[in-house]
């Protein structure tokens, strides 16, 4: 038998059908997660044609992209941005009532950023396919599962279907050798990654994440590393299932249990690149050279080291320098910082809850910053709140507040105003992203915290050595 | 969807790399449950200043571009999020087709599901349109050329699935529907 690649085993066993080069093949999708933004006008497509959702059962859906971050009032109600969002959630719920498909809703502990809520349940899972209408849905690929974003026609497509068309995509494989040093986390090596392989160069492929360096990681920062895919222009990330992703697994609610799970695992682990597969394509990555990483300019790619000068000027970066107002060739550290914001589906578990508390312990954010830390799910809420982690970043001055997407995008209201430097622990920097005209530095949950301290972006390895002291 | 042949238009060019879906649409009007009206927020905070007047330095505003289009982008136009408001917008902005030198995989999979031409063209191709901006272009999808006034043809390359769908105006829910008995069969085996 040739030698293949994971993503070539995942595409074998989801094709329903193929008409030949040119055409189509027809996938089987075996989750489909549905969020309130993306998928009104598909639930439209079927009232319209009188169709039903063929799979109630592979399809979950939850409240995160419009959902307040305040709590509820005590009668219950919500301080909604405007009543779009509120109408947009009520159709959510409405359209799961009559398609029969179940909602993580307000009334569910397991409500949550819908890349963040599913894997804690387990609905997540090795060999599986996994759609939603959100590009992040990447993320999932870090089980080992082919998981992409598609738009809100090819959300009707599975409603109807369970399927989608697909064209082949092509592979990647990103090698990643060696440890990352000490106070260098799983978003500093995301960070560096998308500066390697740039916005676009993994337009039409799916990447391999591999080497010595990924099967070190938790699964909590396999997935912020899959999260971030899609900045580098790929449909997919995807890392081999292994001993980590099983011991994870295991338990949680939608997982096989007892027995059942044994034989799961071991179908599970299949899911692996053959030695001798081949790539379309290869890049290495040295994990021992990465320093703690932050964006300056107006795309994911466009990276520098946190204690490293910024490019000089040229025209194809003038823009981003003229939007960021940050200097060619000066320094990143040492800007001056309004908001700090801990959360989005790259970064809001409880991993990354505990990196930035244990900065924040015994410390005050600057009294010119404002930090909002916003929980992934209902879930690592309830977690964090039974460690302490709440009273923690409430004592430093940051504000504590109920799960969702938030301030990644914005649509709920959490903005920052205009001019506004945010460092941000979530995937995009582009413009007016965070707010009109809002100046994004993506980081990690330690860089964010020790940003918030200093009033400056920061570099937080010189916070870790005084906690190590 | 009905039967799409060609496009002519005037171009107009927006030289910028890496335009993404938050330029493109904002995510704070993505609040709606319909795919209408999403026209006047295309391009919104290049478009209009913050008094909610026309930005006249930007290319869509000016008097001579008016009811262009086809837009002729920088490279990996539409990266990041998967909005399919992304193409509405720009669609009821009256964008028929965007030509790069590169185009995001998801945006140009949700372009062509709403008649929204994607296509991606050679830098040498591209530095020409953009040299001719404001030029007449026709796009004939059938016989996948862009036919210029004093200068030479451009060939594009589509996808013939793409292609023939926007050309017989097939309905991609149809055929996927037309598959149901083999889906039933992948299910029942998988059972």
């Amino acid at each position: 038998m040739t030698a293949t690649t994971l993503f070539e085993k995942l595409w074998q066993a989801h094709l329903v059908d193929s008409d030949g080069e040119d055409l189509p093949a027809v996938i089987y999708i075996d989750l489909h997660l549905v969020h309130e933004v993306t998928s009104p006008q598909a639930f439209s497509v079927l009232r319209e044609r009188g169709l039903r959702v063929r799979q109630p059962k592979r399809t979950l859906a939850t409240l995160d992209h419009s959902t307040p971050t305040t709590p509820p009032r005590a009668d219950g109600s919500r301080d909604y941005l405007d009543a779009a969002t509120e109408a947009q959630v009520d159709a959510l719920i409405r359209n799961c009532a009559d398609f029969g498909i179940t909602l993580h809703g307000y009334d569910s502990p397991d409500r949550g950023i819908v890349h963040v809520m599913a894997p804690e349940l387990g609905a997540t899972q090795p060999g599986m396919t996994i759609v939603c209408g959100d590009s992040h849905t990447s993320t999932h690929g870090a089980f080992g599962a082919l998981a992409f974003g598609i738009g809100s026609t090819e959300v009707g497509h599975v409603l109807a279907t369970q399927c989608l068309l697909q064209h082949k995509p092509k592979t990647m494989a990103v090698n990643v050798r060696g440890r990352l040093p000490a106070g260098v986390s799983a978003k500093d090596l995301t960070l560096h990654v998308a500066g390697q392989v740039g916005v676009s160069g993994g337009t039409g492929h799916v990447i391999e994440f591999r080497g010595d360096a990924i099967r070190a990681l938790t699964m909590e920062e396999r997935m912020t590393l899959c999260n971030m895919s899609i900045e580098m222009g790929a449909r997919a990330g995807l890392i081999a299932p292994d001993g980590t992703t099983v011991e994870w697994l295991r338990g949680r609610r939608f997982v096989p249990q007892a027995d059942a799970f044994d034989a799961a695992a071991a179908r599970w682990l299949a899911f692996r690149t053959d030695d001798g597969a081949t790539f379309d394509q290869c890049i290495d990555i040295d994990a021992t050279s990465v320093k703690p990483t932050v964006t300056w300019g107006t795309d994911p790619g466009k990276v520098v080291a946190i204690d490293a000068a910024l490019p000089p000027q040229t025209g194809a970066n003038a823009r981003a320098f003229d939007y960021m107002k940050l200097q060619p060739q000066g320094p990143i550290a040492g800007a001056r910082v309004d908001v700090v914001f801990v959360g989005s589906c790259t970064n809001s578990r409880i991993n990354d809850l505990r990196e930035a508390a244990a900065i924040l312990r015994g410390r005050r954010v600057a009294a010119h910053v404002r930090m909002l830390v916003v929980p992934g799910s209902e879930r690592i809420k309830r977690e964090a709140e039974a460690e302490g982690l709440d009273r923690i970043f409430r004592a430093a001055g940051a504000e504590w507040r109920e799960p969702g997407c938030s301030m990644c995008l914005g649509m709920n209201g959490d903005i920052a105003a205009p001019g506004d430097l945010v460092v941000s622990t979530s995937n995009r920097n582009f413009e007016g992203r965070q707010g009109k005209g809002v100046r994004t530095v993506l980081a990690s949950p330690a860089t964010a915290a020790a940003s918030a301290v200093a009033g400056v972006v920061a570099d937080p390895r010189a916070y870790q050595q005084e906690i190590a002291a | 969807m009905s039967g799409f042949v060609s496009i002519t238009s005037r171009s107009v060019a927006l030289p910028i790399a890496n335009i993404d879906t938050d330029q493109i649409i904002p995510a704070r009007y993505l609040t709606t449950t319909t795919r209408a009206g999403l026209g006047q927020h295309a391009f919104q905070d290049w478009r209009w200043r913050a008094d909610g007047s026309p930005n006249p330095d930007f290319a869509l505003n000016r008097p001579e571009n008016a009811g262009a289009g086809i837009l002729i982008a920088g490279d990996n136009f539409g990266c990041g999020s998967s909005r399919e408001h992304a193409p509405w917008a720009l669609l009821d902005a009256g964008i028929r087709a965007v030509i790069s030198t590169a185009i995001a995989d998801i945006f140009r999979s949700n372009a062509l599901k709403n008649g929204l031409l994607a296509l991606v063209v050679s830098p040498a191709e591209h530095a020409s349109l953009l040299e001719r901006a404001g030029e007449t272009l026709s796009i004939d999808l059938r016989t996948q050329r862009v036919e210029r006034t004093g200068a030479a043809p451009i060939a594009f390359a589509i996808n013939a699935f793409a292609r023939q769908c926007l050309l017989d105006g097939v309905d991609e829910l149809g055929y996927l529907r037309a598959r149901t008995d083999a889906i039933a069969r992948f299910e029942g085996a998988r059972a």
